[in-house]
């Protein structure tokens, strides 16, 4: 077991900007299988009194595992990313994620317990979108946990 | 959006879906999140790491369940939270070129609880392939008019 307990508690600082495309929304609600015309049709979407595309409401793990990717690939972090599984997940919406929104990801390490020859890690992820000047609107809260299974598990 | 809370009770069923499964949906499914974990999509991988064979993606199993949510809801923005625990993983068989799915998953969904003052329904689903339950908690929070 080479998952560094010194993690817990870390903090990853927003860095790229996700830029949420009408295009994406439809290949992601697509691949989900969704069907609802408010992931397809701008008209729809108005109709319901939306100023665009909405996203299916589990698209934001798309920003969410890139921002993961940050604490997977970090050398001092001693995780092996085939021997990942999700164990759960959390989507808590302050406001829906339409297309048009420029999205960045803060990522907390919230826990890291051993668990037999591995390791369960639970992070969360603060997502904002960009508004006018500097300021930023909270959208969604993010929480994950993924077992890091030891050998033989 | 035109569920009233008055008009609904804890037990209530919201209906069922059947999410048919195969191994190009998976590949679509990582190509769309960017979650190219090749045991989601590599047969001598996923056993190479004693996993008993491709399996689909936690999250390609939670977003297709939420559907029966969405529609159910009328609007998928009036889901405002959406949580669960992955408990057992849907194994996806290899059927290319035939017209069998790789696997099945069988989604139901019932309102587990109604909030007053936040005027919201939770929708506890249940989740099951090959016969068993593989998403626990699957739980849904909907925003009423």
């Amino acid at each position: 077991m080479t998952i560094n307990p010194d993690l817990q508690g870390r903090t990853y600082p927003a860095a790229e900007v996700y830029d949420v495309g009408r295009e994406k929304i439809r290949e992601f609600a697509r691949a989900v299988k969704a069907t609802h015309p408010a992931h397809f049709d701008v008209e729809a979407a108005k109709a319901l009194g939306h100023t665009d595309l909405v996203a299916p409401p589990t698209f934001a793990i798309i920003i969410a595992q890139r921002a993961d990717a940050q604490l997977i690939e970090d050398p001092e972090a001693g995780i092996d990313f085939s021997r990942v599984v999700h164990a759960d997940q959390r989507f808590t919406h302050h406001r829906p994620i339409f297309a048009g929104d420029q999205l960045v990801a803060e990522l907390h390490v919230d826990s890291i317990r051993a668990m037999g020859g591995g390791a369960m890690i639970t992070t969360r992820s603060e997502i904002f979108a960009l508004g006018a000047g500097e300021s930023r609107e909270p959208v969604t809260t993010t929480t994950s946990s993924i077992l890091v299974r030891g050998e033989g598990q | 959006m035109s569920l009233s809370i008055h008009e609904l009770s804890p037990g209530q069923e919201i209906g069922s879906r059947t999410v048919e499964v195969t191994r190009t949906d998976l590949v679509k499914y990582a190509g769309a999140s960017g979650d190219f974990n090749p045991i989601h999509w590599n047969e001598a991988f996923a056993t190479s790491v004693e996993l008993p064979g491709v399996i689909a993606h936690g999250m390609f199993t939670m977003g297709s369940a939420v559907q029966l949510v969405t529609d159910w809801a009328g609007d998928p923005a009036a889901v405002v939270d959406f949580q669960t625990r992955f408990t057992k993983p849907v194994l996806v068989a290899d059927t290319t070129g035939t017209t069998e799915p790789g696997a099945t998953i069988e989604v139901s969904g019932i309102i587990g609880k109604l909030d007053a003052e936040a005027n919201t329904a939770r929708i506890d689903l249940t989740v099951v392939s090959a016969g068993q339950k593989v998403l626990m908690k699957a739980q849904a929070v909907v925003a009423l008019s």
